[in-house]
């Protein structure tokens, strides 16, 4: 049975798949700001291991999506569930014990700008874990050695570079060995060279900690190069208008929407032999990825 | 036979113009002269009032003696579209200069937002105050809320059970304790100065002028250190703490605390409030004395009262109970403050703006709801007899 498959209709129209091995479902999930609906009924998995992708235009609630699943924003309507456990109705004190599990990297590194590079790792460690403090040192620094940042355990934030807070962001998700990373759209404002870094070293911690990842983006590039599920968002009708691998959607998906999206508006006749172009194009300019190929 | 309606602005020569002239087959705009947004430009309101009453055919654009353009007649031009699409207008745009019909295009490429320019009708008075007044309402139910919060995570941090690091309330306690001392001390300083002077004028009629000592020292202990030092550090501590929480954030750092299953009352808002709770006894102390001081340097400079029958009249003056109720005061407008500014900081935007709005809304909170207490502390003293 084929894994992915992609759709242009309403969401309500789209079928959730049924798979054994959901990690993260998302059922009916309505979201909204006061009376501003910015998406509603919102239904899909993601897989154990999977490379997610939360797709759509700037301002079409990427983001908003994210908080939700992690527990930030409050849905409207509708649940997240976290395999057997449903986390939108779940208390405070079981909320606080799956969040454990969460790693989160956002847009900016949010880094807490009072602490060193290591404090902020052995923040988490010290909250949910009995660890001695010479042993929350010692992991803090492979934790930052794991990005490249051995060495800089006492720099402030303040000190270091955009690029370099976002791997440091990184060291402090994994902190805790997280069984699903988030990320918010971890290439915003890095240079092609440390986004593609950034990206390879995600898929690396994806396979070593056995992590399912959900990102959100839109810099397509990252999105090619790691995402293997992915869903888009549309502003206009609220709701999922395609859902899928990136590459499977950009070759057989005949959404203009998506397909000027994913082309880089070069296709803006929705022409799909001319996108297919455009995406062969850059997947010959990327050196290829283990993860990519396994995908691909 | 052509007629032409001709708008130009106040400049000779190259000043830009517009003319439209009717032809059979509708209208031609011609565009004229050095186009340039630093230029006084012609009105089109006559290019308007034409097209709309004529409702040509076709609109035409003569762009022959344009010699330059930019923005301001892309504007215009844009217009014109506008109107045409509105009325149903066939327009030709062959006549105009390469570059504006891209532009052109590039601005129709997305359709305006349905709605984006939709406003509320306005409120009229009734709703406005009725509107203002569940605010006003909801803002002390938040503020309430809020120090209910706090309160909770004070019995953790009482118990031992908060999550705070310790070199925060270090460092809160510094920057609210011993960094505060300057500009309490002046302030101090000229409140017990001021006091006095006023006194001292008036007492001095009766030959009364030794209990300048009894104005200012009753005055500084029961009310006006306490007073004085909560607006202070209104001003510098709790728009400090509503300006850090802010920013905190704004970049998603507490975000990442929640995410982490941290508590952002109990490691952030715990350690200011303590901080606050702490030292705003203290400063009144040292502010009594500062005021006292001042006091005394009046009355010894005007009323010739030496230092030491100054303070030990003051002294005599002075009820354990005025003391102690100074004190309470200054601590219960130390946590007002910290909860107002902790509050504004928690419930601020997510940009730069709304950072300094937050520093702002602290400190009047954090006013307001001191002169508040004030009121409420004078009924509870008379009540008691203190």
């Amino acid at each position: 049975m084929p894994i992915h498959r992609h759709l242009q209709k309403h969401a309500a129209d789209l079928a959730n798949p049924a798979r054994d091995d959901a990690h993260i479902e998302v059922k009916n999930l309505t979201m909204a700001y006061g009376d501003f609906v910015v998406m509603r009924d919102l239904n899909f998995t993601v897989n154990r291991g999977d490379v997610f992708v939360i797709m759509g235009p700037s301002g079409c609630g990427k983001s908003t999506l994210m908080r939700h699943l992690i527990g930030l924003n409050e849905p409207a309507k509708g649940e997240v569930w976290y395999g057997d456990f449903n986390f939108t109705r779940a208390d405070t004190q079981e909320r606080r014990r799956m969040v454990r599990h969460f790693g989160v990297l956002y847009q900016g590194g949010a880094l807490w700008s009072s602490m060193t590079l290591a404090e902020n790792i052995a923040l988490p460690l010290e909250e949910f874990t009995d660890l001695a403090r010479g042993q929350i040192a010692e992991i803090a620094s492979l934790k930052l050695s794991l990005v490249g940042l051995s060495g800089f355990e006492s720099y402030y934030p303040s000190q270091i570079s955009g690029g370099m807070q976002k791997r440091a962001g990184l060291a402090r998700a994994i902190a805790l060995d997280p069984d699903v990373l988030f990320f918010d759209e971890p290439s915003a404002g890095l240079d092609p060279i440390s986004s593609r870094l950034l990206d390879d070293l995600i898929l690396e911690l994806r396979n070593s900690l056995g992590a399912t990842v959900v990102i959100v983006s839109h810099e397509l590039p990252s999105i090619f190069a790691i995402g293997n599920n992915s869903i888009f968002l549309d502003p206009e009708t609220h709701s999922i208008i395609a859902r899928g691998n990136p590459k499977d959607l950009l070759e057989h998906c005949d959404n203009p929407t998506v397909h000027r999206f994913l082309s880089r508006g070069e296709s803006q006749s929705g022409d799909p032999a001319a996108a297919t172009k455009n995406a062969n194009k850059d997947a010959a300019e990327k050196p290829p990825s283990s993860s990519v190929r396994s995908n691909g | 036979m052509a007629e032409v309606i001709q708008t130009t602005s106040a400049h000779a020569g190259e000043s830009p113009k517009l003319s439209v002239e009717r032809i059979p087959s509708g209208l031609v705009i011609h565009l004229i002269g050095e186009w340039r947004l630093t230029r006084d430009l012609p009105p089109i309101a006559a290019v308007i009032r034409e097209i709309e009453l004529a409702r040509p055919r076709t609109v035409k654009f003569d762009s022959g003696s344009l010699t330059e353009w930019d923005s301001s007649l892309l504007a215009v031009v844009s217009k014109v579209s506008q109107l045409c699409r509105q009325h149903k207008i066939e327009e030709d745009r062959s006549g105009l200069p390469e570059g504006m019909g891209a532009l052109l295009k590039l601005s129709e490429t997305v359709p305006e937002n349905e709605g984006a320019r939709a406003q509320p009708p306005p409120a009229d008075i009734v709703t406005q105050v009725g509107r203002e007044f569940f605010d006003f309402l909801q803002g002390i139910s938040n503020f309430v809320a809020f120090f209910g919060e706090i309160s909770i995570a004070l019995g953790r941090f009482v118990t031992g059970k908060a999550r705070y690091r310790r070199i925060d309330l270090k460092i809160a306690i510094q920057d609210c304790g011993p960094n505060a001392f300057g500009i309490v001390t002046l302030i101090s300083f000229l409140v017990g100065t001021i006091l006095a002077f006023m006194g001292a004028v008036q007492l001095e009629q009766f030959g009364a002028s030794i209990y300048v000592a009894d104005a200012v020292g009753i005055g500084m202990v029961r009310d006006m250190s306490a007073m004085m030092t909560a607006i202070i550090m209104a001003g510098r501590t709790g728009a400090s703490y509503a300006a850090q929480l802010g920013t905190m954030k704004v970049t998603q750092e507490i975000d990442a605390l929640n995410t982490m299953g941290v508590s952002p009352i109990e490691f952030l808002v715990v350690p200011r409030v303590v901080a606050l709770f702490l030292m705003m006894p203290l400063l009144c102390i040292y502010s009594d004395f500062i005021g006292i001081l001042g006091g005394a340097a009046v009355g010894a400079g005007m009323l010739g009262i030496t230092l030491n029958s100054f303070i030990q009249e003051a002294m005599r003056a002075l009820t354990i109970g005025g003391a102690v109720g100074g004190v309470l005061k200054a601590t219960v407008y130390g946590v007002i403050v910290a909860v107002a500014g902790c509050l504004r900081g928690m419930q601020c935007g997510d940009s730069a703006s709304a950072v300094g709005d937050a520093a702002t809304a602290a400190v009047v909170t954090g006013i307001v709801y001191i002169v508040v207490a004030c009121g409420m502390f004078a009924v509870i003293f008379h009540i008691l007899n203190i």
